[in-house]
């Protein structure tokens, strides 16, 4: 057992630390309240190799592992979780499916646009009819001899207004359940697909998150991803990995809230004595620091086996279920011990508040989880 | 070309503190970066590197073995080599005895075009080093350089000196040392793929003692060093705020003013 | 000279390894001996306290230094206009001169070309005597031919001191010198004192040192004790170089007094032929331009002058405004001030504006709410203007006034010119 980061992951937090408080912090506040997707920082971040960290060089990728990556989505959501979720939603729910699943031809084709940065990446399951069960897929896909034909919506798809690259689940059977979903990659443009309306959401402002429509959309043949009716089993495996991200942004919104509350606490000062004097408000911090801890431990360890090739499904779930409500308990709490001041926009904890929810319901719910986790355990 | 960037890993003294009870410097925790000078001497380099990709970019260091972790940095910004020289023998030198032993490793290292050092490390705020080791090395030299430029044929570097009402501009030829401000560029980020590959363990990072770069043990270290620490202490801590009097504005002004001009602060 | 450690002497009790300032003190737990390791400066801490004499310092034969005698002062000009640091060290080259022997002089040099009436000028600014070193390949300063000059007249004269002005020139030229003679040099001095009580008397009014351990030192040894700030100001040493002659510092402007200028006041002049030709000097300087500092941002400030909810209305950032003119500064404000439309959002300091650390922080007529105080309490120095002597930034401050800033910044504006520092 060795709980020691490596000298490269070091290097990544030191890198992306330092970027996020130049670059990211600085903006966070007025991307929020401007609900503005920060395209500029996405290029930066995409110099720096940010977009394609956990995948090989002869890709484009920074030939880097999943430990870099949490690290990376932590240290970005820490100041920013909107900026944080971009990179995950990219690279876990994009990157991965085409890299793990893609033929040799649409790797070549896809990944070194997607892996630099040059391109960004977006993944389409969810419907409105089809949110936690996503076996109700209402997105048909019609095999027309030389391209399919897709027809439907999808809901809530993050990076959904500024990607290039989507991978889109379609039921090719309704009559087969599951094993009746396929997945595609889908580029802007493709005749018949275009982006619906802009979610208005209670956080992650700065996140896009839009409707994607199809009306006869035409999807050539080359690309079909995986095998006819592996798609749910892509889906399945695609959100087991982004589980670690989103796990990693809900990490990192949580460490944020509790940095800025120590900062604040120290300084605050009532009946005469600064805040962290009052042994109750200090408690509320230890047991804040104790559950990022174990959230840490948590999501660094789901990635450390993703990185082994060992079984992380059920470590992602925990890591996820676990950091999200991590990231809402140790917000909540630092918007109380800002006191009025913290439910002001003057500092950054309501923003992360209202962040960290979000982290509770996408790339699955809390519930779905617990299934997971549950369903493992009584198996 | 090749291009030597003098580098060094100093404590973030944004980060020091004093423990209020026993006025004593808290290192703990203190993070160890790259020189913010360094950064930008190693910047300019790497500028060069972009135009010209034959550029090759050196980086000379001395410190303990744990600076590797600093010039992993230089690596992951681009940089193509690292030297460290790390040696007991070389350990407690003043700028005189440091640029001594880094005259050694950089002769060591063989012929160059130029050398770019920060102006001045930030623990110790000396700026000395850069010109001592020119003098060392019989280089010219222009300390505080804010802008570079250099001619078609490599042979003659225009730069600008910052001044404190202005700036000159000096050209001088190659060789040459240029200790470089933070005026003169804005040092890039490290990145993932960088990163990757200064963290391997062949990574060019090479650690010399001071018998590899053969110096003359009689003018490095603490022992050879012409300035000696005589007493070390913190300074006396900050007095609690006190409220300026006087009879009328002009009086409570000028003994404002004083106070000022006691604490060099004007 | 280093600190070693008797290894039959040393008891074990490790009062040394608590006391060591720079962690240079190894303890080895098997024999229970201290050792010092590479660390160590030889800053004698460790003989002081160690309670069995076990510590001693390796006292190395010295070379015997009686042939170098005088101060000078390296009186820096540019365009034939001597610079205000020059007039300053030249009076505290003086003063050191005195502590050492009634014979020492503090003597100017000049490098440059035509520097007759400069030599007298320093003569009255205090100096003893002048030393001119003039040639039209000196007119402007160029590290080579300074260096070379400077070097030549140590060799023949054999000051005992130099001091420097840390601008931008002595900073350069300084290690140079002190690189190809062989010296020590210390940085950026802020107390330098020969004698030992004098010496005493500073370390007792600017810093923490337990004066009990300077008890051993030699009274007579007339060695300058340069002390300099290090760690960003968070440190402080005293440096003496024993060995070497001449002994260097330079010292920021500002940071000595100069004394009352004398007209008329007598010296001698000792000029200098320089040994110099053009091919020594391998800069060339293409032009020269004076520029005054662009406008720099709140982060880069060095001084701040904000005003907050007591300026009353927008005009009030007129006199803000002027006050930041006369002090070379940069104005910034409360939040209050530009919610009301005062001022731009992008002169707010604090929460939701910027995080500033200047030298000196000028709040006017600013309440100090602690959004206001989390942008701008690591100020090295605030001083804090308002009428409301309850008011929360007087908590923070370390100079106020309790007044009317109306009535108060005007003066301070007068009066600056009377106590700032010129370079």
């Amino acid at each position: 057992m060795n709980f020691q980061l490596s000298k490269e992951q070091e290097k990544v937090r030191e890198l992306v630390r330092k970027f996020a408080l130049a670059e990211v912090e600085p903006i966070a506040a007025d991307i929020d309240k401007e609900h503005r997707f920060p395209k500029e920082n996405v290029e930066k971040m995409a110099k720096l190799g940010m977009m394609g960290i956990p995948f090989p060089t002869e890709y484009g990728g920074a030939g880097s592992d999943h430990i870099s990556y949490a690290i990376t989505v932590e240290e970005l959501s820490r100041v920013c979780a909107s900026t944080g979720v971009i990179v995950s939603a990219h690279t876990s729910l994009c990157c991965w499916p085409i890299f793990n699943y893609g033929t040799d031809e649409q790797k070549a084709k896809y990944l070194p646009d997607l892996l630099s940065g040059r391109k960004l990446g977006a993944f389409g399951l969810t419907e409105p009819n089809a949110g936690t069960d996503a076996s109700g897929q209402q997105t048909k896909a019609v095999d027309m001899g030389d391209h399919w034909l897709l027809n439907g919506a999808k809901v809530f798809i993050t990076n959904g207004g500024y990607a290039d690259t989507f991978v889109v689940f379609a039921m090719t059977d309704k009559s087969k359940g599951n094993h009746g979903i396929t997945a595609f990659i889908v580029e802007k443009g493709f005749k018949g697909f275009s982006i619906g309306k802009t979610e208005d959401k209670l956080g992650i402002h700065a996140s896009s998150t839009t409707e994607l429509i199809f009306e006869d959309c035409i999807v050539p043949k080359e690309n079909l991803l995986g095998e006819v009716g592996q798609g749910f089993k892509i889906a399945m495996s695609t959100l087991d990995g982004g589980r670690i991200g989103i796990a990693s942004q809900a990490l990192g919104i949580a460490q944020g809230a509790l940095d800025v509350t120590v900062d604040y606490m120290k300084s605050r000062k009532q009946f005469g004595k600064s805040l962290n004097k009052f042994q109750a408000l200090a408690f509320e911090v230890a047991e804040m620091k104790t559950r990022i801890e174990a959230a840490r431990l948590l999501v660094y360890s789901a990635a450390f086996k993703k990185d082994m090739h060992m079984p992380y499904s059920v470590d992602a779930a925990m890591a996820k279920y676990y950091a999200a409500e991590t990231a809402m308990y140790v917000t909540t709490k630092a918007v109380q011990l800002h006191g009025g001041y913290g439910y002001t926009t003057d500092y950054p904890v309501e923003r992360m508040m209202r962040d960290a929810k979000i982290t509770e319901i996408y790339e699955g719910t809390t519930e779905v989880q617990k299934m997971v986790i549950s369903g493992a355990v009584f198996k | 070309m090749r291009i030597i960037v003098c580098a060094k890993q100093v404590p973030d003294t944004s980060e020091v503190k004093i423990d209020p009870k026993t006025n004593r410097i808290i290192r703990d925790g203190v993070p160890s970066i790259l020189n913010p000078d360094d950064a930008n001497a190693l910047e300019e380099a790497l500028l060069l590197k972009d135009k010209d990709p034959e550029t090759v970019v050196t980086v000379v260091s001395m410190g303990p073995p744990q600076a590797k972790d600093m010039l992993i940095e230089c690596l992951a910004m681009g940089a193509d080599e690292c030297y460290l020289l790390s040696d007991r023998a070389v350990g407690g030198s003043d700028t005189w005895a440091t640029s001594n032993a880094i005259t050694a490793l950089i002769e060591k290292i063989g012929p160059f075009d130029m050398i770019f050092a920060g102006r001045q490390a930030i623990d110790g705020d000396t700026a000395q080093v850069g010109p001592q080791i020119a003098e060392k090395m019989h280089l010219p030299q222009v300390t505080y350089v804010q802008k570079f430029e250099i001619s078609e044929d490599k042979k003659t570097v225009t730069v600008q000196r910052q001044l404190e009402d202005g700036y000159e501009v000096i050209e001088v030829h190659t060789p040459c040392m240029l200790t470089c401000i933070k005026e003169l560029n804005n040092p890039r980020y490290m990145t993932v793929s960088g990163i990757v590959k200064a963290c391997k363990a062949d990574a060019p990072i090479y650690v010399k003692s001071a018998k590899d770069v053969e110096c003359d043990l009689t003018k490095v270290g603490l022992e050879a060093s012409p300035t000696v620490v005589f007493r070390s202490f913190t300074p006396a801590p900050k007095a609690p705020g006190q409220i300026i009097q006087g009879e009328d504005e002009r009086t409570q002004s000028k003994n404002l003013l004083a106070k000022l001009k006691e604490k060099h602060a004007i | 000279m280093a600190v070693v450690v008797n290894q039959e002497l040393c008891k074990g009790c490790k009062i040394c390894v608590k006391n060591c300032p720079f962690q240079a003190i190894d303890f080895d737990e098997t024999t229970r001996k201290a050792t010092i390791n590479e660390k160590c400066t030889a800053c004698s801490v460790c003989i002081s306290k160690c309670p069995f004499k076990a510590i001693s310092k390796d006292e190395t034969d010295e070379v015997d230094l009686s042939a170098y005698k005088h101060i000078w002062v390296f009186a820096e000009q540019r365009d034939g206009e001597l610079m205000g640091v020059a007039k300053e060290l030249i009076a505290c080259g003086r003063r050191l001169s005195r502590d050492i022997s009634p014979e020492t002089k503090c003597y100017a040099l000049l490098v440059g070309n035509h520097l007759d009436a400069l030599g007298q000028e320093a003569i009255e600014w205090g100096a003893d005597g002048s030393i001119l070193i003039e040639s039209p390949l000196l007119e402007h300063f160029n590290t080579d031919g300074y260096t070379k000059v400077i070097c030549d007249a140590i060799k023949e004269y054999k000051p005992e001191i130099i001091l420097y002005g840390a601008t931008h020139i002595g900073r350069d030229l300084a290690p140079r010198v002190a690189g190809r003679s062989n010296v020590g040099l210390t940085a950026d001095c802020t107390g330098l004192e020969v004698d030992l009580e004098k010496y005493k008397a500073y370390c007792a009014k600017e810093t923490t040192l337990d004066l009990s351990t300077l008890e051993g030192e030699d009274p007579n040894d007339k060695c300058i004790k340069q002390t300099r700030p290090a760690f960003g100001g968070n440190l402080m040493a005293t440096i003496v170089s024993k060995k070497t002659r001449p002994q260097m510092s330079t010292v920021r402007p500002g940071v000595m007094s100069k004394q009352e200028r004398v007209p008329g006041a007598k010296g001698e002049i000792i000029k200098v032929t320089p040994k110099l030709e053009e091919s020594d000097i391998r800069t060339k300087i293409i032009k020269i331009v004076k520029e005054a500092k662009e406008m720099v941002s709140l982060t880069d400030a060095k001084i701040i002058c904000s005003g907050g909810r007591g300026l009353g209305g927008p005009e009030g950032f007129k006199l803000i405004q002027e006050f930041a003119d006369k002090v070379g500064g940069v104005v910034g404000s409360s939040r209050a001030c530009v919610d009301a439309g005062w001022i731009g959002h992008e002169h707010q300091v604090g929460q939701t504006g910027t995080t500033v650390k200047p030298d000196i922080y000028f709040a006017c007529g600013i309440s100090g709410a602690i959004q206001h105080q989390a942008g701008m309490k690591n100020s090295k120095i605030i001083v804090a203007i308002n009428k409301d002597p309850d008011a929360p930034i007087f908590g923070i401050a370390d100079y106020g006034i309790v007044g009317d800033l109306y009535k108060v910044v005007p003066m301070i504006i007068e009066e600056w010119d009377n106590f700032s520092t010129a370079l």
